[in-house]
């Protein structure tokens, strides 16, 4: 099992790797539509700040968004994801692997490139901190729940606007707890307590959404 | 008894016998709750007392809050149907995972549109970022969100499956949502006072207000039926047993 799992990894970064700008374009997009942001506005020190956390969290919304029809897409239309399921190991383990490899190539990149547009935003210095850290616990939970969209959508021709529609409700307590933690680190409140309802999101992620994104994935082949 | 029960509930998973039944029990359903709608307006809208704080147009806590309640009744009715769908294959679990997805919605957006009319004389506003209001707000585009995908998917039966799937993962994050929303709203807590939180409600009030609710039950019972029994149609139109439906010559 433990095989499978990274050789299921190792084979969906390798892909990754092989097609960089795709990985690049993601990490692009993310970056441009925080820096957008600002540009359609009046800019004043104090709304920056005052917004920048919760744009950031958008544009990796959208990003995950635009990005995670990508964890399925290539092997089912090419077959080798039936072919993945057909084979006697637990499709919910390379569900596993495969939503870890979007998060490394997609997930990771904005939790490091967060800093740079905390910069954008004139935050300072440890709530720029304080957002890197919300994103390393909030993204892996879009990837994941992500997953459980695609696997619903991913046989239909034109499955990307109702994935949009699936998923944007369902990322609002994400959303919710990734953005406020900061202002309220802004405004000089403790943020352990929110800190660890991330975590136990993603906890609660990690364990149920795997299965359902298996479950999804067998009505999709049929 | 019991076995009588059993028997009966087995029977309603094959789509004759559920064609035949609900054909009988829907009428029962709607009749019922007119019936009940029109004495519970008569008993809310005229013979309940006055709020001495927000004069008569409290009154329209009569659809308000029985559609607020049946916008998650509803939600609970399809994960359960969409779970015995998955679990059991039973194709009419997944009609009537389908089906109620766009009732929910309907009572949800009417929830709403009666709030935000209520909202405009008490709050001064037609909307606030109160954490019902937004919760109810996910919630609709919840709904949407497996009416879209229930659309998208053009086999029928998978649908009913991939319907369920996303009904159980929304159930989970019902609750999740709800709470999230609402340490959202603690933090940025505004001039608004959600007036519900006071807990007793006279009973010459309350009474009305669950005829109400017991009747917008039975009205999604009814329609439920309905929607089931057309999706049904829709399915096993060329089966032999439509075919030969009175109705159908």
């Amino acid at each position: 099992m433990n095989r499978l799992m990274w050789a299921t990894l190792r084979r969906d970064l390798l892909l990754a790797v092989r097609n960089r700008t795709e990985v690049a374009n993601r990490l692009l997009f993310f970056v441009l539509v925080a820096a957008v942001f600002p540009l359609g506005l009046d800019v004043e020190r104090s709304l920056l700040q005052a917004i920048g956390p919760s744009v950031v969290w958008v544009a990796a919304l959208l990003a995950t968004v635009l990005s995670v029809d990508t964890m399925f897409r290539s092997d089912f239309d090419d077959g080798s994801l039936e072919q993945m399921a057909l084979g006697p190991q637990p499709l919910t383990v390379l569900v596993t692997a495969k939503v870890a490899a979007h998060w490394l190539v997609t997930g990771l990149p904005l939790v490091v490139m967060s800093p740079l547009l905390g910069l954008f935003f004139n935050l300072p210095a440890h709530e720029i901190g304080i957002l890197a850290i919300t994103l390393l616990l909030g993204t892996p939970v879009l990837s994941l729940l992500g997953a459980v969209g695609v696997a619903l959508t991913v046989g239909l021709r034109r499955g990307g606007v109702v994935l949009t529609l699936l998923l944007l409700p369902l990322y609002v307590p994400v959303l919710v707890f990734g953005a406020n933690t900061v202002h309220l680190s802004g405004s000089g409140v403790d943020t352990t307590a929110p800190f660890y309802i991330l975590g136990a999101l993603l906890a609660l992620a990690v364990t149920l959404a795997p299965p359902a994104t298996a479950a999804a994935l067998r009505i999709s082949l049929n | 008894m019991f076995r009588a029960l059993v028997n009966f509930y087995h029977r309603l998973g094959s789509p004759p016998h559920f064609y035949r039944i609900s054909g009988r029990l829907a009428p029962w359903f709607i009749g019922l709750a007119l019936v009940l709608m029109a004495g519970g307006l008569y008993w809310g809208l005229v013979l309940a007392p006055t709020d001495y704080e927000q004069g008569d147009a409290y009154r329209i806590i009569y659809i308000h809050v029985p559609a607020a309640w049946l916008s998650m009744f509803v939600y609970m009715c399809m994960a359960v149907a969409g779970g015995l769908a998955l679990v059991w294959r039973m194709k009419m679990a997944e009609v009537m995972a389908v089906t109620a997805a766009p009732i929910g919605a309907g009572f949800t957006l009417l929830a709403l549109a009666t709030g935000s009319i209520w909202g405009k004389p008490m709050w001064g506003t037609w909307w606030v970022w109160d954490a019902r209001l937004t919760s109810e707000l996910v919630l609709l585009f919840l709904y949407l969100g497996v009416i879209a995908l229930d659309n998208a998917i053009e086999d029928r039966r998978l649908a009913g499956r991939a319907v369920g799937i996303l009904a159980l993962v929304g159930v989970v994050n019902i609750p999740i949502i709800h709470y999230s929303v609402e340490w959202w709203n603690t933090l940025h807590q505004g001039p608004t006072v959600t007036k519900f939180d006071a807990p007793s409600i006279h009973w010459s009030m309350l009474v009305p207000l669950l005829v109400m609710a017991v009747a917008f039950m039975l009205y999604f019972g009814g329609t439920w039926l309905l929607r089931a029994r057309n999706e049904v149609l829709r399915r096993e139109g060329n089966r032999r047993w439509a075919m030969e439906l009175p109705e159908a010559s």
